[in-house]
């Protein structure tokens, strides 16, 4: 890997250096905008006890619900986690751990994270579960939680287009959660359609500069719809 | 008669105004967008990051890339836009979003909702909702006025774990339209045909009823 060129040709290349127990931070909504081959190459590589940061967790059989079939995921944090019946049973049986937070609170938990800030105020969960024991302050009359910013030590975002020195751009709603996951990881590794030269991309269009890039491999997509619903035909 | 689902849908579009940007939630909020007033415009906000969505696609407009927060597919809108995550709450947590229309299993007269989880039941999670409860300037919250054993959902305190505290102001159930304030739910509106009394009875928290109450109207 010479100066900034950051493209790696395998994902083995892609991911080495994951360990058992670290902290992974994943981009996606749903099957949207997920790194595919890069969970794949996870589930391949059998790495255990994995602490997970993802809005959901994919479906049975796809996505980052490939990961429970093995019991890879010691926990996960994230908002919403009601399409996996595995993900239900594990949770019930105890092997599996699950933070639940605000989208919003995790959003900008991955953000500060990246931005090297280790906490902020919100109101978001206050007066809820979520707030139960967090320390409570008032501004302006009103009350906030604390909540922490998260980091890990590996980060897996999907873009649309990279190109050698990193710079990721994303397309439609795919982008969601990834520009927030790619700033908040030691290693962050984008998977792309695309891979362009330096040059290419409008470097005012760039959503994430290469700084916070590490890897970029180029992956090939299956790019599942989750719900397909379409507009009723005219009559 | 109680409306239906539809017919609650309507009588929350007819909150919007002309310029209003609104997030509106699964179920009955969503059907809101179908009968925003011709007149009018207002810009849905979809939390994964899309501020101008659109209609569903046709066949041929089906994209992977483009969905909206219950994960279905979506157009944009002319004059959308698309972001990520952080700056999508940060319009809803900055207090941006005009409107906010979600469902809820109980409300109370403190304007406190809980509609993510009840023990016992699997969990699922809170998705973006108490972000969009705290944010919004103004929170719609639909449902029907009691559950399906007739037990209100209109209470003096809620009983399930909250999404969020001191935040609703309106509701708007298939019997009635109510205010939130001062510890009490303030009747504005009653369904057509819905007697005061049947009102009262299926309310379970302080009730407070002053004045003639007009029925809703539909045009």
């Amino acid at each position: 890997m010479a100066g900034f060129n950051k493209v790696v040709s395998s994902y083995e290349e892609a991911m080495q250096g994951l360990e058992d127990n670290m902290t992974v931070i994943a981009g996606g909504f749903g099957l949207c905008g997920i790194p595919e081959g890069l969970i794949a190459q996870i589930k391949k590589m059998g790495t255990k006890g994995l602490t997970v940061v993802s809005n959901n967790c994919g479906v049975d059989g796809f996505g980052l619900g490939l990961l429970l079939e093995d019991k890879q995921i010691k926990k996960m944090v994230s908002s919403y986690v009601g399409e996996n019946a595995l993900f239900e049973k594990q949770l019930l049986n105890g092997e599996l751990e699950v933070e639940l937070t605000p989208q919003g609170t995790l959003a900008e938990k991955m953000r500060a994270g990246g931005a090297g800030i280790p906490a902020f105020y919100t109101a978001t969960g206050y007066g809820t579960p979520v707030g139960e024991g967090k320390e409570v302050k008032e501004f302006n009359g009103r009350p906030y939680i604390m909540e922490e910013s998260i980091t890990g030590e590996f980060a897996i975002v999907k873009a649309w287009k990279a190109d050698r020195y990193g710079n990721c751009m994303y397309r439609h709603t795919a982008m969601n959660f990834n520009p927030m996951a790619a700033t908040a990881g030691k290693i962050t590794v984008v998977e792309v359609e695309e891979i362009v030269e330096p040059g290419e991309l409008e470097p005012s269009q760039i959503h994430t500069p290469g700084i916070y890039v590490n890897r970029v491999i180029k992956g090939s997509f299956e790019k599942r719809i989750e719900r397909k619903v379409l507009a009723k035909e005219a009559s | 008669m109680a409306l239906s689902r539809d017919q609650i849908a309507m009588r929350v579009a007819q909150e919007f105004q002309d310029g209003d940007y609104v997030n509106l939630g699964i179920g009955i909020p969503t059907l809101a967008a179908n009968y925003v007033p011709k007149d009018i415009s207002v810009m849905l906000q979809s939390e994964n990051g899309l501020l101008g969505m659109g209609p569903y696609p046709t066949e041929e407009q089906v994209d992977a890339d483009m969905i909206n927060a219950g994960k279905e597919t979506v157009t944009a809108s002319t004059g959308a836009s698309i972001f990520n995550s952080a700056e999508s709450f940060a319009m809803i947590r900055g207090g941006h979003v005009d409107f906010t229309v979600l469902g809820a299993f109980e409300v109370d007269i403190n304007g406190n909702i809980a509609s993510w989880m009840i023990p016992g039941k699997l969990i699922k999670g809170m998705g973006g909702a108490m972000d969009l409860v705290a944010g919004a300037k103004n929170i719609i919250v639909t449902m029907t006025h009691a559950d399906k054993h007739g037990n209100s959902k209109l209470l003096e305190a809620c009983t399930l774990p909250l999404t969020g505290v001191n935040c609703i102001t309106r509701i708007i159930t298939d019997l009635a339209v109510l205010e939130v304030q001062d510890g009490a739910f303030h009747l504005t509106e009653r369904a057509p045909g819905v007697s005061i009394a049947e009102i009262q009875e299926k309310t379970a928290g302080k009730l407070v009823v002053s004045g003639d109450i007009p029925e809703m109207k539909f045009s």
